[in-house]
């Protein structure tokens, strides 16, 4: 379009508006609506991007795991111990890499006595994760995340995921994917143990 | 070198959008007609700057640059050369870049327009289109950007970035990972481009609207102005939805089409304000009334259509559909945040102007039927929303995730979907104004004596569900009145000397909107047709049998009578079955389901074998995740009666939007011609 | 009229409100004797599920390793004569509430299922409000015949079907 060579159109005024009503029951419910659906997305929204605890944020003391062989440990009382927990399933492709080598870490870290490894079995069926469990010899404690409680909790996006919570209940590590070697998980745990 | 091209075509667009917003608002602000036109201008170049950037891309996936992240995403060695320039939107980046040469486009078209009785609409419609569009080069630019390269890092790690970071060396992959099996169909390769384009093209009436409410100016105009638009938009969305319904259906291999998923519902929400939109901006063009309702189903359209965007891509909601999670999402709720307040606030101030002197003189009149079409549409609209919200909701109050999926749905918006096919049937024979009870029944009781009879047939051929006989009445219903519209508008025509064909071919061109409305309508009973025989009375089986076994489904019997197993050229490892499919014993056809295997992506994927009729189809998959071989292979079988009426009924509908939209003569500029021919015999009569 | 045109409306609703509210019917597997579960009545089951891991995926669709094995379990809970109910119960209960197809009616989830007719009846008053306002009954004196169309009375069918042409383009005139 090339430029006009008449002087170029007026822009006509705006119209004014007709004078407001006040408050009205509609406008209170629509501002609200409103409202309401960007407080909700928001925080949707933070959560999605926190993932679901926090480094440096206390570790919910209520959660509980129930064993496969019935004994029940709860955070809360696992206060003054390092906790690693982590998500595994029997159908997980990766948490077969890190299987031994989490094992390796658990009897070089037993014998110190504040140190816990608990392995939390996400979305599987029982026959298969102790089958799984025997495969790799595993002698930590490991039982079914009931209802996927702790999953919810941390809002895992897949397994394997690990963390680790530090002497006083608090989440100091996050690992996403599968341990590459027995060296990477101790340098974790032996950093949470010195802070 | 193509990708900084690229990036920085990409940018220029970026700034000169930003340059349009400014100087049109100027423009306005200070009644400055030449900073207008600038900015117009601005607006025209952003287009040619925009296809270069995407043309690069496009250059990139070709050439197999794999060192530029996005490439080594979604494409690899094998693929083939349509599939690589289709991977522009296959993934999140080039699918965001996609968006938004789609906005260039329509605005670039939309600027070549004759803006002479328009002017004080163009700064506004300039401002709101791109500030939409440099939101969305925004996120291209800084946070999801098609160019950016891989680098290693010193340990070993690989990152991506524009621009070199410190101590990284650059790296290319020997080969990319190839498009995710699922997506390399051609109803993946339609789906996203018409969604897209019919998303974006709502956002045009929307401009105008909310320059309509900033000038004052809100008569019918911008109704008149972006009617095709409107219809265009809704055209390119329903067929979108459509093409991913046949998507599902051919290569998901659960034998459906729709399954009530969060996105999908997401996508659908807009079609439905879309709709009710459409359908109510008739009445303002022919009668200034439910201005209200215009005004809120066009911006409700806009900010579904962002919040549906926003849903898939942010990470919120996890589905088949949705991408992953990236640092988009904070932006996008932060533009959300701000044109929802916005276009609130704008329609709130002109709340009192829009005021029209509606009166209903009767329940039955065209106008109380559009009220109660708009009603029951928004109905679908605040349910279905509810459904997709709630997951979100109950994971922030309870902490516990739940499915919201089709008993949710086919619950909540089933009797809605009902009333709208018979409001369908109803609106076309009430009357503007003053209908009458009497003389509606006059017009009913013969569609409504035929959907009986056809109810009665289907009763006795069998058919005993109650639903089912409901919805087939209705559709029959609907069905006979829209056609008894052509029959009574074919005999006037032929009774006044016209033959048959002549007659109704005048009948339509001479009344395009209404008699291609009315073939749109048709298109959606038969598509419901196709629904409600897929819903209601669909059966499946499943069985593993060794080769020569037979499956047998109700008619029809399937028998395995062979395997073939090799490698395609484009890395699949194939295998191939044989299938023969009886009905009532009879042979009718061999069909091949057949499962591939994609070696670059370790992924599988299957095929079905379908024998198709008008009647029903005989469907069968192989089940890929049991072991195939002549010794055994599971199959899942389908039988899925009228399926095939829901794709018909989509090209129904398409030649009905065709019809529709087809140009006729401009009434505004017909009237302003009659007054200068007048004035031109006047002259002439003076001087003779 | 007017009145009969609200309580049917308003009849309609509660009726459909109510027919909601009863949980729908779960698909019942055939039930049998001999231990030999086929894959119709594994998948019978498994349609009502949805997949723990991957979202919005039903159970008897989804193709990876993990919902094979659940199948599995499946098939062996209704060998041992499980009910369907039995079934999601122990899903849920190990899984959490989203493997079923629709949140479960309690608790905070009930608003799951009273919101859309509470929606649906806030849009009935809506409209209830708006017709009030702008409904203005033509009163019935001037005959049933419709004064407002311009055509002339009704004779034989073809002089309506002429007539009815007219309003088309009288219409369309008006429209432009």
């Amino acid at each position: 379009m090339s430029a006009e060579s008449s002087p170029q159109p007026e822009i006509p005024p705006e119209v004014a508006p007709s004078p407001k009503q006040g408050l009205s029951l509609g406008k209170i419910v629509v501002w609200g609506g409103l409202l309401a659906l960007l407080a909700i997305v928001g925080l949707m929204l933070n959560r999605t991007q926190k993932g679901g605890v926090a480094i440096g944020d206390r570790v919910p003391p209520d959660l509980t795991l129930t064993a496969f062989d019935g004994t029940t440990y709860r955070v809360g009382d696992l206060k003054g111990k390092v906790v690693l927990f982590n998500f595994w399933a029997s159908w997980c492709t990766t948490c077969k890499d890190e299987a031994v080598a989490l094992e390796q870490a658990w009897q070089q870290l037993q014998p110190r006595g504040d140190v816990i490894f608990l392995g939390l079995d996400y979305v599987d069926t029982e026959p298969d994760a102790k089958a799984y469990l025997q495969r790799y010899h595993i002698t930590y404690p490991n039982g079914p995340d009931k209802a996927t409680h702790w999953a919810q909790t941390f809002r895992i996006t897949g397994v394997p995921e690990t963390y680790i919570i530090d002497k006083n209940g608090r989440l100091a590590y996050k690992k996403i994917g599968p341990f590459r070697n027995l060296n990477e998980i101790m340098s974790a745990v032996m950093a949470v143990l010195e802070k | 070198m193509l990708a900084h091209i690229g990036y920085g075509a990409l940018l220029l667009s970026f700034l000169f959008s930003l340059y349009a917003i400014g100087a049109a608002f100027y423009g306005a602000q200070r009644g400055r007609p030449d900073w207008l036109e600038s900015a117009r201008r601005a607006v025209l170049v952003v287009w040619p700057l925009l296809t270069l950037s995407a043309v690069s891309i496009v250059a990139l996936l070709l050439t197999n640059q794999f060192q530029i992240e996005y490439v080594a995403s979604v494409t690899s060695r094998e693929m083939p050369v349509y599939l690589k320039i289709t991977a522009l939107w296959g993934g999140q980046a080039g699918s965001l870049i996609f968006w938004s040469w789609l906005m260039a486009t329509f605005t670039f078209v939309l600027m070549l327009r004759s803006w002479k009785r328009d002017r004080e609409f163009l700064p506004w419609v300039i401002i709101v289109t791109m500030v939409t569009l440099a939101f969305f080069l925004g996120l291209s630019l800084f946070v999801e950007n098609p160019f950016a390269r891989l680098w290693a890092t010193l340990d070993g790690h690989t990152v991506k970035a524009m621009f070199r970071p410190a101590g990284a060396m650059p790296f290319t992959p020997q080969d990319g990972n190839g498009l995710n099996p699922l997506l390399r169909h051609p109803g993946m390769i339609l789906h996203p481009p018409f969604l897209y384009a019919g998303f974006v093209a709502f956002v045009i009436p929307y401009a105008f609207a909310m320059a309509s409410l900033i000038t004052g100016r809100t008569d019918a105009r911008w109704i008149r102005i972006t009617r095709r638009w409107s219809l265009a938009a809704w055209l390119f969305l329903s067929l979108g939805l459509i093409l991913g319904m046949r998507w599902s259906y051919d290569v998901l291999g659960w034998g459906g089409y729709w399954g009530w998923d969060p996105v999908e519902v997401a996508a659908l929400l807009p079609w439905l304000s879309g709709t009710a939109f459409l359908h109510s901006v008739m009445i303002q063009e022919k009668e200034e009334l439910l201005k209200h309702w215009n005004m809120v189903l066009i911006i409700l359209t806009y900010a579904l259509v962002i919040f549906g965007t926003f849903l898939t891509r942010s990470g919120v909601l996890s589905s088949v559909h949705a991408f992953a999670q990236s640092a988009i999402g904070p932006l996008f709720f932060a533009f959300i945040g701000i044109t929802f307040t916005a276009s609130l606030y704008l329609l709130m101030r002109r709340w009192n102007d829009l005021k029209s002197d509606l009166r209903i003189e009767s329940l039955l009149s065209r106008e109380a039927l559009f009220t109660f079409n708009n009603m029951v549409f928004m109905g679908i609209v605040v349910v279905a929303f509810w459904g997709v919200i709630f997951p979100i909701l109950s994971e922030l109050v309870t902490g516990q995730k739940v499915t919201v999926g089709p008993p949710f749905y086919r619950k909540a918006t089933g009797p809605l979907f009902a009333l709208l096919l018979l409001l369908m049937g109803i609106a076309p024979l009430s009357a503007w104004g003053y209908a009458s009870a009497k003389r509606l029944k006059k017009l009913i009781w013969l569609p409504v004596v035929l959907a009986f009879l056809t109810t009665g047939g289907l009763l006795a051929i069998g058919i005993r569900s109650v639903w089912a006989l409901v919805g087939f009445w209705l559709v029959a219903f609907t069905a006979f009145v829209t056609l008894s519209e052509f029959v009574r508008g074919v005999r006037a025509r032929m009774r006044r000397g016209e033959a048959l064909p002549v007659a109704f071919l005048r009948l339509i061109s001479r009344n395009r909107r209404r008699y291609g409305g009315y073939i749109v309508h048709l298109g959606v009973i038969v598509m419901a047709t196709g629904i409600i025989g897929t819903q209601f009375f669909a059966t499946q089986t499943q069985a593993t049998v060794p080769q020569g076994g037979k499956i047998t489904l109700g008619h029809y019997t399937m028998t395995y009578d062979g395997l073939q197993e090799f490698f395609a050229p484009d890395g699949r490892h194939v295998a191939r079955a044989i299938v023969s499919v009886y009905k009532d014993g009879k042979k009718v056809g061999v069909v091949h389901p057949r499962r591939d295997f994609y070696l670059d992506s370790q992924q599988p994927m299957t095929i079905p074998g379908v024998r198709s009729t008008w009647l029903d189809d005989f469907y069968v998959i192989l089940v890929d995740w049991q072991p195939i071989s002549v010794e055994g292979a599971t199959f899942k079988v389908f039988h899925q009666p009228l399926v095939n009426w829901i794709w018909t009924g989509a090209l129904i509908f398409i030649l009905g939007t065709l019809v529709a939209a087809w140009p006729e003569a401009d009434p505004e500029t017909a009237k302003r011609r009659r007054p200068r021919h007048a004035a031109r015999r006047e002259a002439r009569a003076s001087a003779s | 009229m007017k009145r009969t045109f609200w309580l049917a409306l308003g009849l309609l609703v509660v009726l459909a409100a109510v027919a909601s509210a009863f949980p729908a019917q779960a698909a019942q597997p055939t039930p049998t004797a001999t231990p030999v579960i086929t894959d119709n009545q594994v998948n019978a089951v498994a349609h009502t599920l949805y997949c723990p891991v991957c979202e919005n995926t039903p159970l008897d669709v989804c193709g990876t390793q993990a919902c094979a094995q659940w199948r599995e379990l499946i098939r062996q809970q209704l060998q041992q004569g499980w009910t369907v109910e039995q079934i999601q119960q122990y899903f849920v209960e190990n899984y959490g509430a989203r493997v079923l197809a629709a949140p479960p009616r309690k608790g905070f989830w009930w608003l799951a299922y009273i919101v859309p007719p509470l929606a649906i009846l806030a849009g009935l008053y809506i409209l209830y409000r708006a017709m009030k306002q702008w409904y203005h009954p033509r009163k019935a004196t001037a005959g049933e015949s419709p004064a407002k169309t311009p055509e002339t009375p009704p004779a034989a069918a073809s002089a309506e079907d002429d007539a009815y042409l007219r309003r088309v383009e009288e219409e369309l005139r008006k429209r432009g």
